[in-house]
């Protein structure tokens, strides 16, 4: 371990902009970009499931 | 179901083809990758936790570069990923276009939007990788400028895809973009040995001992592993959502969802 304490982990030696800036914008989009994948499956889901309810309904009102 | 084989020879790899066949169906494929997701965010988990130990924790200070080298592991990872994205997606593409499997052209359709953030994440961090070594965020330089056509190649391939209502012709032509596309990647490579480039020679070379301490190697491939294990995650739990997408008039969608 070569960090004498956390601001020193934090400054990186004088170079933070640039070392957090590229690890930040990894895990800034990393998380982001499965939540966008994430919410189109739950999306197109939900929407299959209200054309199913809908077709339901139709069917019942049709036959009775 | 049982007997595939018939009277002719080579049951054995008959059956093998058709049980491979049987993944290549939406409705086999959308459950299977369903399961396989949690696994691989596991794995990428793991190796990102590793890898992040290592690059900050393990691996000793640059000489030249004092802690500012540290961008590497994130740096390396995400452009190799950028690079292998791109030919995994034009693999599948190419393999829709010459089998007309439907989840060849689903998967390619899956894997753009994850290629063209690491392609971006590769320029981003190059920026700021360059800025206080080179002095400069940005150069017109043979690496960086193949590395910027590969970000614009994925967003074509999305743009085209998403212009042309029928995902099967849309298939078709973002195939053929995507398969023209594949001669950039070892453009992208070599091109710190073909032209005299600002950007470093590679890190890692096969015929060679790496010019590099261990644990830096280490670090570098533990975070390959888990960008790649993200990537296949994330690919997957989009091509899900594809696949229904695709398929929402099929009667196996209706019973799928029940």
């Amino acid at each position: 371990m070569h960090w004498n304490s956390v601001g020193d982990f934090f400054a990186m030696g004088g170079y933070a902009l640039y070392v957090w800036g590229s690890f930040g914008a990894c895990l800034v989009l990393m998380v982001v970009e499965p939540l966008l994948a994430r919410k189109r499956l739950t999306e197109v889901r939900d929407t299959l499931a209200r054309e199913r309810l809908a077709d339901e309904l139709d069917h019942q009102s049709g036959t009775s | 179901m049982g007997n595939h084989g018939g009277l002719e020879g080579g049951i054995g790899v008959k059956q093998s083809i058709i049980h491979w066949f049987k993944y290549a169906s939406p409705q086999s494929f959308y459950p299977l990758a369903g399961r396989m997701i949690p696994w691989f965010w596991a794995a990428a988990a793991v190796f990102g936790i590793a890898g992040l130990w290592i690059s900050f924790f393990v691996a000793p200070t640059d000489a030249q570069q004092g802690e500012g080298y540290r961008i590497i592991f994130v740096h390396v990872p995400a452009s190799w990923m950028s690079m292998f994205i791109y030919l995994v997606m034009a693999f599948w593409a190419g393999l829709g276009l010459a089998l007309n499997t439907r989840v060849s052209g689903m998967m390619a359709q899956a894997l753009a939007p994850t290629g063209a953030l690491m392609a971006a994440l590769s320029l981003w961090t190059g920026a700021f990788w360059g800025k206080p070594m080179w002095g400069t965020w940005w150069v017109w330089d043979a690496r960086l400028t193949s590395e910027l056509i590969l970000f614009f190649l994925y967003l074509g391939f999305m743009a085209l895809q998403a212009a042309i209502d029928d995902p099967r012709r849309a298939d078709k032509a973002g195939a053929i973009l995507a398969l023209v596309g594949v001669v950039n990647i070892p453009i992208i490579y070599f091109s710190v040995k073909w032209w005299n480039t600002l950007h470093q020679g590679s890190t890692i070379n096969l015929n060679k001992a790496p010019s590099m301490a261990q644990t830096m190697l280490w670090g570098m491939l533990l975070m390959a592993l888990g960008f790649w294990m993200y990537s296949i995650a994330v690919a997957l739990t989009r091509v899900r959502a594809i696949i229904l997408e695709r398929e929402r008039h099929t009667e196996w969608v209706k019973h799928a969802l029940e």
